[in-house]
């Protein structure tokens, strides 16, 4: 059996990962024509397996990847208990980015969790229905906001072009992965100042559930071993 | 999980006792409405429900508890004091990392409409004191209402009356508050913004908002001799006996909890005229104050002696204000006991 390693298949990201491998002895491409989505290596006993990156936390926790590279965000969001059944073996330093509850610029009243607290008790009086945030990081945002002990909120599912919600009128704040803050602004919203839900980078992981037989064990060895790293 | 035989057959006896006992039998369905749940617990019971989708009717639950379907049946009915119990499962997912089922069976009594608060309550509690004496479990009491009174009655503008109110189920943010009203305040407060106007939520309600962090800034601290009796209050933890006596001295500078005292010392009085040794049994202040956001009153629980990992084998309380959000008005008080627990621990008969 090969060690199974899944990298994101498109964009800066399956770059980067490439580049990382590269940089570090492990020479990582995409295979024939480049449409093709498959990759290969050099190093033995090494499968690189391409896959969107939304999908390899699934994967890792299903145990049909022994490693993967996806953002730290995708993981606690979409792996249960992610800590059982993944383990982090390293950032890799790109892929930065900041899961931040985010609210129109014009709300000069709502810098803080505990202001959007109050703003939302006060919505709902006026409105008559709980103030929404639309977001795709379901789990991680209302856990975020349990432990904060904010109210009068309901999550709306917004699965791309989050930062548009509020001008189409479907929600009154965001909770969505930012870098530099452009789009967040280029939109009319702010971040609020304690509002950091996770600050996540794209990082390398590894299965607890795949099978992890003495081959497995000793390619993962090699390939740590060559990118200089401990499990 | 499906329930065992035993575990069946434990519900079964249970539920007859409370039949016996003059308690008419209701069923619900499995999938609830989700809006009335989410109105009433928030965003947080989507963790803890299973939120599924019927194509006519919208988002539904798979019922989380009992208590919301039986109180709205008895709202819908004719009204009058009613005594109901009812068997079956309930689905919780079990936090991450916890390995509990997500499926188990409550058998609950609910007493719902009747007028004396005192006797409704001491009547439900020594009736599952009786039915649980067998198990020798450990108690739990508290009182919600002490709670509240003695918010209704601090020294703060009503708008942080209502902060207090509204967060007193959530410990963390609810001290956040207290830290913070107890604090002068800087005097700036933020000026508008010329930002476009996106959203639903206006710029006049920014503005009314803005007006009142001013008016918040202008509003005298919260002192600090009424911060010290609430954190003695919130930390009350004694016998029933002993606590009676320290709210009644904590009521000679706190009146405004005064009539929730009475009520306690009228309960207790009801509880020993049941043959229960009510003063010996626990009274802890915050009790409930977490994960049972409706209840508004006396709240009690039944606990595996040397388990804390374990969920209480019984609980329960009043929910008037439970009743009010239903769009009703019905004093209510009621409680489940988890057959499968005391299956599990050995206990049932």
């Amino acid at each position: 059996m090969t060690l199974k390693i899944g990298l994101p298949s498109k964009g800066r990201l399956m770059d980067k990962t490439f580049e990382w491998f590269t940089a570090r002895g492990v020479p990582m491409r995409l295979a024939g024509s480049g449409r093709e989505y498959r990759a290969e290596s050099d190093l033995a006993g090494i499968a690189p397996v391409l896959l969107s990156a939304g999908e390899i936390p699934r994967e890792l926790a299903a145990g049909r990847i022994h490693l993967g590279v996806t953002g730290q965000d995708v993981v606690r969001d979409k792996v249960p208990n992610w800590e059982a059944r993944v383990c982090e073996i390293a950032p890799l330093g790109f892929g930065e980015a900041d899961l931040v509850i985010a609210v129109p610029m014009f709300w000069a009243d709502v810098d803080t969790v505990h202001d959007l607290d109050a703003a939302a008790a006060a919505f709902r009086q006026t409105h008559g229905h709980r103030l929404r945030i639309a977001t795709k990081y379901h789990r991680l945002v209302r856990e975020f906001l349990r432990a904060e002990g904010v109210a009068d909120y309901r999550l709306v599912d917004s699965q791309g072009a989050t930062e548009g919600t509020v001008r189409n009128l479907t929600a009154e704040a965001i909770a969505d992965i930012t870098s530099t803050g452009d789009t967040l602004r280029a939109n009319h919203l702010k971040p609020l100042a304690d509002g950091v839900v996770l600050r996540s980078q794209a990082t390398l992981f590894k299965s607890r559930t795949a099978g992890w037989a003495d081959a497995e064990r000793q390619s993962l060895a090699a390939l740590l071993a060559r990118l200089e790293l401990d499990e | 999980m499906t329930a065992s035989a035993a575990v069946l057959g434990e519900a079964a006896r249970l539920g007859a006792a409370f039949e016996a006992a003059g308690a008419a039998r209701v069923e619900t369905d499995i999938l609830q409405p989700a809006d009335i749940l989410l109105d009433l617990y928030g965003e947080d019971i989507r963790g803890r429900a299973f939120v599924t989708q019927d194509p006519l009717r919208g988002e539904m639950m798979l019922r989380p508890d009992f208590t919301v379907p039986v109180a709205r049946h008895h709202l819908a009915g004719l009204g009058g004091p009613c005594a109901y119990t009812y068997s079956g499962t309930v689905f919780r997912q079990p936090p991450d990392g916890v390995e509990r089922p997500a499926e188990y069976i409550q058998v609950g009594y609910e007493l719902i409409g009747a007028p004396d608060a005192v006797s409704a309550d001491a009547d439900l509690f020594a009736r599952f004191h009786v039915m649980l004496a067998p198990a020798a479990l450990d108690v739990a009491t508290g009182d919600i209402s002490l709670l509240t009174a003695a918010i209704g009655g601090l020294g703060v503008t009503e708008a942080r009356r209502a902060a207090l109110l509204r967060h007193l189920w959530r410990p963390r943010r609810f001290r956040a508050l207290l830290d913070r009203f107890s604090k002068q305040l800087p005097p700036a407060a933020p000026s508008p913004s010329d930002a476009p106007e996106i959203g639903l939520r206006s710029r006049e309600e920014v503005a009314a908002r803005l007006t009142r962090l001013e008016e918040e800034r202008a509003a005298p601290p919260l002192s600090k001799s009424e911060a010290e009796m609430m954190d003695a209050l919130l930390s009350l933890r004694e016998t029933s006996a002993n606590a009676l006596s320290q709210l009644r001295d904590l009521a000679v500078d706190m009146p405004a909890i005064q009539p929730a005292v009475t009520r306690m010392a009228a309960r207790l009085d009801a509880l020993a005229a049941r043959n229960i040794d009510a003063e010996a049994l626990p009274f802890e202040a915050s009790y409930g104050r977490t994960s049972m956001e409706y209840y508004d009153g006396f709240v009690f629980g039944f606990i595996a002696p040397g388990r804390p990992d374990l969920p209480a084998v019984a609980s329960g309380g009043r929910y008037d204000a439970l009743t009010r959000a239903l769009g009703g008005e019905a004093p209510a008080v009621g409680g489940v006991i988890r057959p499968g627990l005391l299956v599990e621990l050995g206990l049932a008969p």
